[in-house]
């Protein structure tokens, strides 16, 4: 692994994994929020209980900002692969660039047309064409996530194409194995997954707070609050088992294919049978060796291999120049599967709780699932540091490097954008942040579904702006 | 084949030449409106200029990303010079874009708390920024790049000069225009006497810079000024300057006369004037002065693909959009329930 000496490209690498990084949190939060609400809205017109319209009209103000966010910094992506990696974009355009435009025909369209109806509209469109439209945008954010990973999967597992070999571009030869190329599957499922758990911690934790706080004033939670803990518990326990068994085949699949970025995750330098597993370790990529290693034998072998003495890769069967750093995704792998198990404990933890008809009374498990709000999206930011850190040092895997792909742009450009973007996004979506938090500070009430006499025909679109429907926002909490 | 790579790119520059077009015509009022907060200081009014786009503004900047994606997947040689020579302003403009579209929101759910007049602010600079930007890099790519075997081969303030400057508050000044009959046409009482006074100033700025690049664009490169005064050229293109005077003649009897619709349709002829104007100067240049459309396509595998997707979601996506406005129509006051 070359460690790119040039700061140019270092600088280039290190904007957009940061601009990526923080915009990949929000379309991961719109998936699983867009689900949640389109749920949510369809128990209501299926049982008219107004718990589930109270429950919608609170997480649509968060979703509101959530997917602005997401609008905003997914527009700095689509133009920054031709600022920042434009040799990369000539030559594998034909294949992402095409992917891309479908995913804005198909996807971004779809959730932007649908979306001032969903946001605005209950009391222009009617219930049904309403529960249309959330549905629309629902299935917007499912179908961009779907062309997104196509394309992402492709540059990890590139299929279908041939080199032109005047130019040394991509030339599209079989659009089906392009798209469906070998870890697209695997890699749809686990971010599919790992988007609906980030969002049900996040509703989690939002309940936990309430029952804490309705615990600590005397009072019993609320209604609303009570059934969005336990839908979000219901997800944990059921998506988190299913998460694992999702990453561990896609494992075995990256086994497959790209088996350096294993042995890189893995630590491991030398292949062997009987691998075992390295439950801690400092990987040295200088003198090849992992230092510190703490190890569970056998286990690299059963868990890569699902067999005790298969064969598990190391790092020195490739050359220096085709090795991931393994020092970072040996530890984001880890950080995830740890948070992964986490989940999948508070899970098991609620189906418990729930058998013994204490989850709404046990406040030692309702702080823990406060401090779990973050760890769905560490654990998937973690995951997305590993995949992407490990097709290192190539942007299309084996095929064209990353110091081949970047712009020519001075680095005065490059270090001035950095810091801009570094500003701008910690400015604004700092404040974004703060104001998610204040919006999940206030308790969700119940008979938000009690239109005054003033929007006596509206649900939900009586102001224009869901911020400002209910006469309580602004004082915050 | 030979044909099939002859004729698709040609069919993919008229595509792209709509899509941005859309772009401009329908993210060029939402960011006048946004400029026009430099004139409206009343809260209630600014709520409602923002009313009249909240449910639509993110369908309309999604052209954007479409003219980004298919630049990049159907004239990836395009792509991938424009936006390195570019790279000062696009980063400036996506940052400018980024207040502009994250303020809808904080706006008002920082009412209240004091921070609410950072994101009007926000708003504000942000809208005017990114149309600077705009118009600078249109008139950056018809002054031309400096391109060495393929690439951009110049430094990063190439870009900036007193013709992209010109190109960049011209279109500053028609996006507020399009914001400002877009409002003429959408509200009603103080809100649209004030934008019929606005209106009328920002035309004659808008007509002056239109005069001006005219002008100035033919003396930028040989081709240029043969392409608007060769025989018979000059028959086909003759029209164009004759049609945005008579749609400026049009335009001030609509606002005399108190018309609703007819200063944003005036406003919107221009633009689409003036976008044909430069289509037909820098053709058949994607990346003026050297690089050709085909020079710059991707194989016809790619964009074959990729029309075949366009011919269908095209109509869809223009279909629900039109739905989208319909649902949203007519006039919006500071009564009508939205407050």
């Amino acid at each position: 692994m070359q460690y790119a000496h040039d700061p140019a490209l270092l600088l280039a690498r290190f904007q957009f994994a940061f601009t990526v990084g923080v915009h990949i949190i929000f379309p991961a939060f719109s998936i699983g929020l867009a689900a949640y609400l389109a749920v949510l809205e369809g128990l209501w017109l299926r049982t008219g209980r107004p718990v589930f319209l109270d429950l919608y009209r609170y997480w649509i103000r968060v979703f509101s900002i959530v997917f602005g966010m997401g609008v905003v910094s997914g527009l700095v992506m689509s133009y920054e692969f031709g600022t920042n990696w434009s040799i990369f974009s000539k030559k594998a355009g034909p294949i992402t660039g095409v992917l891309l435009s479908y995913e804005v025909m198909t996807a971004f369209f779809l959730e932007a047309g649908f979306l001032g109806v969903m946001l605005f509209g209950m009391n222009k469109v009617g219930r049904k064409l309403h529960f249309a439209a959330t549905c629309c945008v629902s299935l917007g954010t499912l179908i961009s996530m779907t062309w997104i990973l196509s394309s992402n999967s492709w540059m990890q597992t590139p299929r279908g194409y041939s080199i032109d070999p005047a130019t040394g571009r991509f030339m599209p030869a079989d659009w089906l194995a392009i798209i469906f190329n070998p870890s697209f599957p695997f890699r749809l499922v686990h971010m599919g997954l790992a988007a609906f758990l980030s969002v049900a911690f996040i509703v989690g934790a939002t309940g936990a707070w309430h029952m804490l706080r309705a615990r600590k004033e005397g009072k019993a939670a609320s209604e609303p609050v009570r059934v969005m803990f336990s839908m979000a518990m219901w997800m944990a326990a059921l998506v988190a088992p299913l998460q694992i068994l999702a990453g561990d085949a896609h494992g075995l699949n990256t086994l497959k294919h790209q088996p350096v970025k294993i042995a890189a995750m893995e630590g491991d330098w030398v292949s062997e049978d009987h691998a075992p597993e390295l439950l801690f370790g400092i990987p040295n990529m200088k003198t090849e060796h992992t230092d510190y290693a703490l190890r569970l034998p056998l286990a690299g072998s059963l868990i890569l291999t699902h067999s005790l003495n298969g064969r598990v890769p190391g790092m020195k069967d490739f050359p220096r120049d085709q090795r991931p750093p393994s020092p970072v995704i040996f530890f984001s792998f880890r950080i995830m599967v740890a948070l992964g198990m986490l989940m999948m404990l508070v899970g098991l933890w609620s189906l418990w709780l729930r058998r013994n008809h204490t989850l709404f009374t046990n406040p030692v498990f309702h702080r823990v699932a406060l401090c779990m709000a973050p760890a769905g999206f560490l654990a998937l930011l973690c995951g997305w540091v590993t995949t992407e850190v490990g097709r290192q040092p190539w942007t299309v895997y084996g095929l064209l490097r990353t110091s081949d792909s970047v712009s020519p742009v001075a680095l005065s450009s490059m270090a001035f954008s950095m810091t801009a973007f570094v500003v701008v996004y910690v400015l604004v979506f700092g404040s974004g942040l703060g104001i998610l938090v204040r919006l999940l500070a206030r308790a969700p009430h119940e008979g938000e579904h009690d239109t005054s006499p003033v929007h006596a025909s509206d649900i939900l679109g009586a102001r224009m702006h869901p911020g400002v429907i209910d006469p309580s926002s602004g004082k915050g909490a | 084949m030979m044909d099939f790579a002859y004729w698709l790119p040609i069919v993919w520059a008229v595509i792209l030449v709509a899509a941005i077009s859309i772009y401009v015509v329908l993210d060029g009022f939402d960011l006048g409106i946004g400029m026009l907060f430099a004139f409206e200081r009343h809260p209630d009014r600014r709520d409602v200029m923002v009313n009249t786009i909240a449910p639509v503004w993110d369908g309309n900047e999604t052209w954007m990303v479409l003219g980004g994606a298919v630049l990049y997947g159907v004239f990836p040689g395009a792509y991938s010079t424009l936006l390195p020579a570019f790279y000062l302003p696009i980063v400036l403009m996506l940052l400018a874009l980024i207040f502009r579209g994250v303020a809808f929101e904080f706006r008002v759910m920082t009412r209240g708390t004091g921070r609410e007049g950072m994101w009007n602010a926000g708003f504000m600079a942000g809208s005017g920024i990114a149309a600077f930007c705009q118009g600078a890099i249109l008139g950056g790519v018809v002054q031309g790049i400096r391109v060495v075997d393929g690439a951009f081969a110049g430094g990063p303030l190439d870009f900036l000069t007193p013709f992209s400057v010109l190109c960049g508050l011209a279109v500053m000044c028609g996006y507020a225009l399009l914001g400002a009959t877009w409002l003429i046409w959408r509200t009603t009482g103080v809100l649209e006497a004030s934008c019929r006074r606005w209106a009328a100033r920002l035309a004659v700025g808008l007509f002056l810079g239109i005069v001006a690049v005219s002008l100035w664009t033919p003396l930028l490169h040989a081709p240029y000024l043969r392409r608007w005064t060769d025989w018979p050229n000059i028959v086909f293109v003759a029209p164009v300057p004759v049609l945005v005077v008579v749609l400026g003649g049009l335009f001030v009897m609509g606002l005399r006369r108190g018309h609703s619709k007819g200063p944003f349709l005036c406003a919107l002829g221009w633009f689409f004037l003036c976008l044909s104007g430069l289509g037909i100067t820098v053709w058949p240049y994607a990346v003026p002065p050297g690089l050709t459309l085909w020079d710059v396509s991707s194989p016809p595998s790619s964009q074959f693909f990729q029309l075949v997707g366009t011919a269908i979601l095209l109509p869809i996506i223009l279909t629900y959009t039109i739905y989208s406005y319909h649902v949203f129509r007519g006039k919006v006051t500071e009564t009508d329930g939205y407050h």
